[in-house]
């Protein structure tokens, strides 16, 4: 239970998947304008995400490992998360069409989020258990939403302050994003194992 | 390969299966009327009545929270059209109607600054820097976005100009007046 917690923790925190490990980072410019937004959009992925694992990890034992057809990876693990991402959206449009209408284009675009195959793909790579691959995924996932939250509130803030002309908008957005991923460095000095 | 072509055919079958089901649970019903005033919308998305573009203003007029007449582009032609859909009778004086108009570019004032052409909705504007201007008169809606962007106000909009391609017979005087009364 308690390697559980930790991993949870060390995947939100320590090895998180925008700012330390770089992956996503379309939706984290993207879909990081008002909090509300980056709140459903976490949400989505974070949902997607958790089925991607659970999905490819399921392919990964009963198809491609059994069956030696382990050149097909990428390839199917695709055509799952974007299957996912579909049903996501159907199920957005249903019950939260205001959030549909916010998140735009960048809600299919989640099948191009390359946190979402990245993370398939690396539980693949260290042969992790199901219940391993879940947390791993859905505690990637909150490190995820944790920081798109934490920077569209910032950049909520800022958008009221003054700013000289030549940083206005996206070079602000990203001085931001850099001192966002060096304070997350710091979790680094925190050792689990 | 056998064994890849077979898995991959299944995993798609299986997959399509999964979403065609999923997509008739979570259908949703889309407002027909909605997509009938959006059809009759210019489409350009030049944003002149203050919303992003036609398909939020088509919204806005069939809710009833934007007037039928919020469209310049449109002009009056366009507030009629929509008024007889709705089944609203609306005041058509205070709508502006020089008839379909263009831009056209002053070609000796013209720098050749390239502005008009990043805000042109349909592509109308051509020219390269430093090179004179001209407006694609098939393509121009006559939105007015470049109007105010031009810093030697080279741009103008006129009536659109009648030539052999679009010239029309007049209309008999007797339906004028029949449709008057």
């Amino acid at each position: 239970m308690t390697a559980y917690l930790l991993l949870l923790l060390s995947t939100a925190l320590v090895n998180n998947v925008v700012l330390v490990k770089f992956l996503g980072l379309c939706p984290f410019m993207g879909v990081s304008r008002n909090m509300d937004s980056a709140l459903g959009m976490g949400l989505a992925t974070t949902f997607v995400i958790t089925l991607a694992c659970a999905a490819t990890w399921l392919l990964e034992h009963w198809l491609l490992a059994p069956f030696d057809l382990g050149y097909l990876r990428i390839l199917t693990f695709i055509l799952v998360i974007a299957a996912t991402v579909q049903f996501v959206e159907m199920v957005v449009k249903k019950s939260a069409p205001a959030l549909y209408q916010a998140l735009g284009i960048y809600l299919p675009l989640i099948t191009t989020n390359c946190a979402v195959l990245g993370l398939a793909l690396l539980t693949a790579q260290e042969k992790m258990s199901f219940l391993r691959s879940l947390v791993y995924g859905f505690g990637s996932a909150l490190g995820f939403t944790l920081v798109l939250l934490i920077f569209a509130g910032l950049r909520e803030r800022l958008a009221l302050a003054r700013v000289p002309a030549a940083f206005a908008g996206a070079p602000l957005s990203f001085i931001l994003a850099s001192l966002l991923s060096l304070a997350f460095m710091g979790f680094a000095g925190l050792s689990f194992q | 390969m056998w064994l890849a072509i077979f898995s991959l055919t299944l995993l798609g079958t299986l997959l399509g299966l999964a979403l065609g089901l999923a997509a008739k649970r979570f259908h949703v019903e889309a407002s027909s009327i909605v997509a009938e005033i959006e059809a009759l919308m210019p489409g350009s998305n030049c944003g002149q009545c203050g919303f992003a573009g036609c398909p939020r203003a088509a919204a806005a007029i069939a809710d009833g929270s934007a007037p039928v007449t919020v469209c310049p582009p449109g002009g009056k032609a366009l507030a009629q059209m929509l008024a007889a859909r709705l089944g609203i009778s609306i005041d058509l004086t205070s709508v502006a109607d020089e008839g379909p108009q263009i831009a056209i570019v002053a070609e000796d004032i013209c720098i050749g600054c390239c502005r008009c052409s990043k805000v042109c909705p349909t592509d109308a504007i051509v020219g390269a820097a430093k090179q004179i201007h001209n407006v694609i008169r098939e393509a121009c809606t006559g939105c007015g976005n470049c109007i105010d962007r031009c810093p030697t106000e080279a741009l103008l909009l006129q009536p659109l100009p009648v030539t052999v391609q679009h010239w029309v017979w007049p209309k008999p005087a007797t339906v004028v007046i029949a449709l008057a009364v």
